[in-house]
């Protein structure tokens, strides 16, 4: 039978999040969901390759760590966890989490994994679509292409919950759908309830960055003060069979919740609030209210929706080149003089040498490297030269980092700190798919 | 001087292509200073550094913000890996740093 209410909490909100707060969260926060949200848009791409070559597992390398820091309390208490750790992966992912349990002696082991966001095929089998970013066609990528992955939906959540496995671990899913899955399951709401599916869709998008609704990622000393940053509070959503919303956190953990908090994070990511598509429904923020409730405690309403879309966003992973990059510091009298002059002989060194960039960048850090060249900017006591270039060519690539170390005997004075590397680039793009290309299935392992 | 960062609080996100700034204004009276001082053109000017634009601003009075897409920032996010802020997340201070008009003459 439905319950009349639920309650999801956050355990991560990226790859490498802590996982204190969700053992926090498991232990004492009277959840009856928890989801790790771990997925970031290139991770997926580039576990693909660690797994091609041998260097990786293709799922979260700290998969191991949470489930054994999680699992005990959320076995102890029925909480059941959710989380999209499997990446380029999942049923081995799934396969690790079952003989976790195993290992940990817990009773029941199975892992329902959810499958079918891989869609390399039905993708390879479409060139002619359009690059959302670019409008040009997929064919222009498809040769370096690495990973192609839907963005699967709530409903492919909750049948995974609906084999009764305690664990369900999944690839890509949409960040709000993760967790609004618990929420149908649950409360047995339908899936053309677009009044409820918006407001669980907005739950789910406060969720999704964990710690990021409960003051992480938010404090500026003197106007925006959060107590407890080193103990942040990750959050739950108490969601009714209604519809009703109310964001909340673990009393006596650090951080907090309230308008200013939640608004931030309910904005983030957006572009058009009155149309933010997921692939259970459009959300439409524009009416959302956000009302205290109680201490650390907000309630969430007004929010609007409109039917799905007829297509998922696929993420499309793709080798595109090699990033170089080398740094070196300069401090005191010049400092900034002299950092520009090592830019200068480095870019005249790779010309002399004879290799060509896509792009070549020279920043000073401290000065102009995250926001440009802006004016009437003091300058700073000491800046960090850092100069990038972009190549197909991997030598190519390898020679920025070389020339900035090069600069110690050879360019301006009092250089140190050398840092250089190179890096593999993975670019992505986005197509949608028609939704009866995407074929999600689940499957439960066991140990 | 009076700036963003007096009358709002704000936060960027990563979407691919472009990068969106939400500005929440502490209380109302700072909400409708900035639905007409902070304009799509005065955000499209302090961004034109790492920006090719356009901006484009949604207004969301009944949570007291404003939102903000920015188009193509860092020639347009798919390949511009060289950027130390790959994501763009910094561009929430690069918004609150932007002088708003005051007492000053108008421009």
């Amino acid at each position: 039978m439905a319950a009349r209410q639920v309650r999801v909490g956050s355990g991560a909100g990226f790859a490498g999040d802590r996982w204190e707060p969700a053992v926090e969260l498991v232990e004492r926060g009277e959840l009856d969901y928890i989801a790790f949200e771990c997925l970031a848009e290139r991770t997926i791409a580039r576990e693909t390759l660690a797994l091609q070559r041998g260097q990786g597992s293709g799922y979260n390398p700290q998969l191991a760590d949470r489930m054994r820091a999680v699992l005990p309390a959320a076995a102890a208490r029925g909480v059941r966890v959710l989380s999209n750790m499997g990446a380029a992966d999942s049923l081995a992912a799934g396969r690790r989490t079952a003989e976790i349990a195993a290992e940990l002696g817990l009773d029941d082991r199975r892992c329902a994994v959810l499958l079918g966001d891989d869609v390399r095929d039905a993708v390879a089998a479409r060139p002619d679509l359009p690059l959302m970013e670019t409008d040009e066609p997929l064919e222009s990528i498809l040769p370096r292409m690495a990973s192609a992955n839907a963005y699967l939906g709530a409903d492919a959540v909750a049948a995974a919950l609906e084999t009764g496995a305690p664990v369900v671990m999944t690839g890509r899913v949409a960040d709000p759908s993760l967790f609004l899955g618990p929420v149908l399951h649950a409360l047995g709401w339908p899936y053309e309830d677009y009044e409820r599916l918006a407001q669980g869709t907005a739950a789910g998008h406060l969720l999704e960055c964990a710690g990021q609704v409960t003051g992480g990622y938010f404090a500026d000393p003197g106007v925006k003060d959060v107590a407890g940053l080193a103990r942040l509070g990750f959050p739950f959503a108490d969601v009714t069979a209604a519809g009703d919303v109310t964001i909340g956190k673990c009393a006596g953990s650090g951080g907090r919740v309230d308008a200013a908090t939640c608004t931030e994070q309910l904005l983030y990511e957006v572009e058009d609030p009155a149309a933010y598509v997921t692939p259970d429904c459009v959300l439409d923020m524009t009416g959302i209210a956000l009302r205290q409730a109680g201490p650390d405690c907000v309630a969430v309403s007004g929010a609007r929706a409109r039917p799905r879309t007829p297509t998922h966003k696929v993420s499309v992973g793709y080798f595109d080149g090699y990033l170089g990059e080398g740094q070196l510091s300069y401090g005191g009298p010049g400092a900034v003089a002299r950092a520009r002059l090592a830019g200068e002989i480095v870019t005249e060194r790779l010309g002399l040498r004879g290799f060509a960039y896509d792009a070549l960048e020279t920043r000073l850090i401290g000065l102009d490297s995250l926001h440009g060249p802006g004016a009437d900017r003091p300058e700073p006591y000491e800046v960090r030269l850092r100069v990038t270039g972009r190549t197909q060519d991997r030598k190519a690539a390898e020679a920025v980092g070389f020339e900035v170390a090069a600069l110690y005997t050879n360019g301006p004075a009092g250089g140190a700190g050398d840092a250089a590397s190179v890096r593999e680039i993975l670019a992505v793009q986005s197509v949608l798919l028609p939704r009866d290309l995407v074929k999600p299935r689940v499957e439960v392992v066991e140990c | 001087m009076l700036r963003v960062h007096d009358l709002a609080h704000a936060r960027a996100g990563d979407k691919g292509h472009s990068v969106n700034v939400s500005v929440i204004a502490f209380d109302e009276a700072g909400y409708e200073r900035l639905l007409r001082e902070l304009t799509e053109a005065r955000v499209a000017a302090a961004f034109a550094a790492l920006a090719e634009g356009p901006v484009r601003r949604y207004a969301l009075p009944g949570l007291g913000a404003l939102n903000f897409v920015i188009e193509r920032v860092h020639g347009g996010g798919v390949t511009a890996t060289g950027a130390l802020d790959i994501h763009g997340k910094s561009l929430s201070s690069l918004m609150l740093a932007i002088p708003l008009p005051g007492n000053e003459p108008e421009d």
